[in-house]
């Protein structure tokens, strides 16, 4: 008896969140394909297609993605880079302030940037402001991937060597110590992708149409393209979580926080 | 270029590097912080408590309440189906490729959340969800039973979809970390399997299951987008609150809404000061 539980019930366990994770998934893949009635196609896609409002919106999070890695580079990998070259005293300091954005919840600093910064209004205005928050929300995951990247490399022996051929500092970053890190930088990438991808706070209260902006606008309007955009979402977490586990960070690359 | 003939002074050197990380989160996160604090405190003449002693009233008071009784159980739930979950799926025999299913599927379920999520729980168990619609008719009225999936539990259900992946990922490693040896050990002894647990196991993971508890209740209290697109206020929660006080949907001000996210940051705090405790206590039992 107690043999037969014992084998039962992990199953049924793992079985009931088996069908906790894959309800929904299904559901609203039933549910983007249904058109009124008894009636099941593509029209919610089609119609999705047609809205260039929604390739504008998903074309803006890409490019937001794309300059919040960029910003987020150049200012943590000089950084990194000197914390592991010169100074290793300071990571502690680092370590501390990689972890802030954790304490600081998406609502709150948005309130209070919108309280400081009111202008100008060629950065304020335009979406391209986003950048200076998602640049924060990445911080904690840039940081780490960047340092664990940088621990195991030979900084030192890189320094003299480029620095003997004459290069300079920004030579030594941007052509030696970056192009080695190329494992670490997908992660760290990719991660930034999946959180500027998804990120809805700062855009909604900041009133810029985003990708997740526009999911939640067109779900006022139309369930079915909700649940179709809703699939497109998970299909891009997926994919940048499967280029995460690929590039070998494994799985404990997790946001928190982030896009909830 | 210019810093290369200062190597000597590795002062100069250190802030042209450091400097930019440094000024950027004092510029962007530090002062944005401050800020919210110099204008929970400040009224129309000089320094008041106003704001802030305004927190322990009414409306806020429920909101604080919702935010961290929501927070607490989308945390307990998570803990507890996801460290079983993680247990099992590290048994000895268990099948290597459910083992990395799990585990890939965790990294995407944790960070698929916000709006999106909001949707699939809607088109599954709203009001006209696929389920909801599929068991009324076969005669299970889910809303007329008192479900709803804009309440607090409803919340629960759709945070647990972001927070079991979640316990899954750092809880994995701490269950690795358990030596077989010990088992043994306990077993050789005339432990029984309870014996094990209760006086082995569960202790040295209590400071692990402490620090993942705190790291759900952080990660559920900062949540605005999954509440907001699934309640639209229905449920009173602070970061609800904050966003309706910056867009002026409701009539409160700004120095209220400061004073609300300085009591969100003062929680995340208190949270990450004990995740940092707990995970103190954690490196006693690692490998050595």
């Amino acid at each position: 008896m107690k043999g037969a539980l014992g084998r039962l019930l992990p199953e049924a366990w793992l079985g009931l969140l088996g069908l906790y994770f894959i309800v929904p998934l299904l559901a609203t893949g039933a549910f983007s394909l249904w058109e009124g009635g008894s009636r099941y196609g593509f029209a919610a896609y089609v119609a999705l297609f047609h809205q260039p409002k929604l390739w504008q919106s998903l074309f803006l999070s890409v490019r937001l993605a794309v300059e919040t890695i960029l910003l987020g580079l150049v200012v943590l990998v000089p950084a990194v880079f000197w914390l592991n070259l010169r100074v290793p005293r300071l990571r502690p300091v680092f370590d501390f302030i990689s972890v802030l954005p954790f304490v600081v919840p998406p609502i709150a600093l948005v309130a209070g940037m919108t309280a400081l910064y009111t202008g100008p209004d060629w950065l304020v205005g335009t979406p391209n402001y986003l950048v200076i928050p998602y640049v924060i929300l990445a911080l904690p995951y840039t940081y780490r991937a960047l340092d664990l990247g940088m621990r195991v490399l030979d900084l030192r022996t890189m320094t003299e060597a480029s620095q003997s051929l004459g290069a300079g500092w920004g030579t030594l970053i941007f052509r030696v110590v970056v192009p080695n890190l190329t494992t670490a930088l997908v992660g760290a990438a990719l991660l930034t992708i999946a959180i500027v991808m998804g990120e809805f706070t700062f855009a909604n209260i900041l009133l810029f149409n985003t990708f997740a902006v526009y999911i939640n606008y067109i779900g006022q309007t139309s369930a079915t393209q909700a649940s179709a955009l809703t699939l497109l979402s998970f299909l891009i977490t997926w994919l940048a979580m499967l280029g995460v586990l690929v590039s070998g960070r494994g799985g404990r690359s997790v946001q928190i926080g982030g896009a909830r | 270029m210019r810093f290369r003939f200062k190597t000597g002074e590795g002062g100069g050197l250190t802030l042209a590097f450091v400097g930019p990380l440094v000024v950027y989160v004092i510029a962007f996160l530090v002062l944005p912080t401050l800020m919210l604090l110099a204008e929970a405190f400040s009224g129309k003449r000089g320094l008041t408590l106003k704001y802030v002693a305004a927190l322990g009233q009414g409306q806020t008071v429920v909101a604080f309440r919702n935010s961290i009784v929501l927070s607490a159980l989308a945390a307990l739930v998570g803990v507890i189906a996801g460290g079983i979950a993680a247990y099992l799926v590290l048994r000895p025999g268990m099948k290597r490729g459910v083992r990395s299913l799990v585990t890939s599927f965790s990294a995407v379920a944790a960070n698929f959340a916000g709006v999106p999520l909001a949707f699939a729980f809607i088109a599954t168990l709203g009001s006209l969800g696929i389920i909801t619609v599929w068991l009324k008719s076969a005669g299970v009225d889910l809303y007329g039973m008192g479900f709803s999936l804009y309440s607090l539990p409803g919340l629960v259900l759709v945070y647990a979809y972001f927070q079991i992946p979640l316990m899954i990922i750092v809880f994995t490693p701490a269950l690795e970390a358990l030596r077989r040896e010990w088992r043994e050990a306990a077993e050789n002894l005339g432990a029984s399997a309870f014996d094990y647990w209760r006086h082995v196991g569960l202790p040295i993971l209590l400071p692990s299951l402490l620090s993942a508890f705190i790291l759900l209740f952080g990660n559920a209290f900062s949540a605005y987008a999954t509440p907001y697109a699934l309640t639209s206020g229905i449920v009173a929660l602070v970061p609800v609150e904050i966003s309706n006080v910056l867009s002026g949907n409701v009539m409160i001000s700004q120095q209220t809404g400061a004073a609300l996210a300085l009591g969100m940051i003062v929680v995340m705090v208190a949270v990450m000061g004990l995740y940092a405790l707990a995970a103190r206590r954690i490196g006693r039992w690692g490998r050595r």
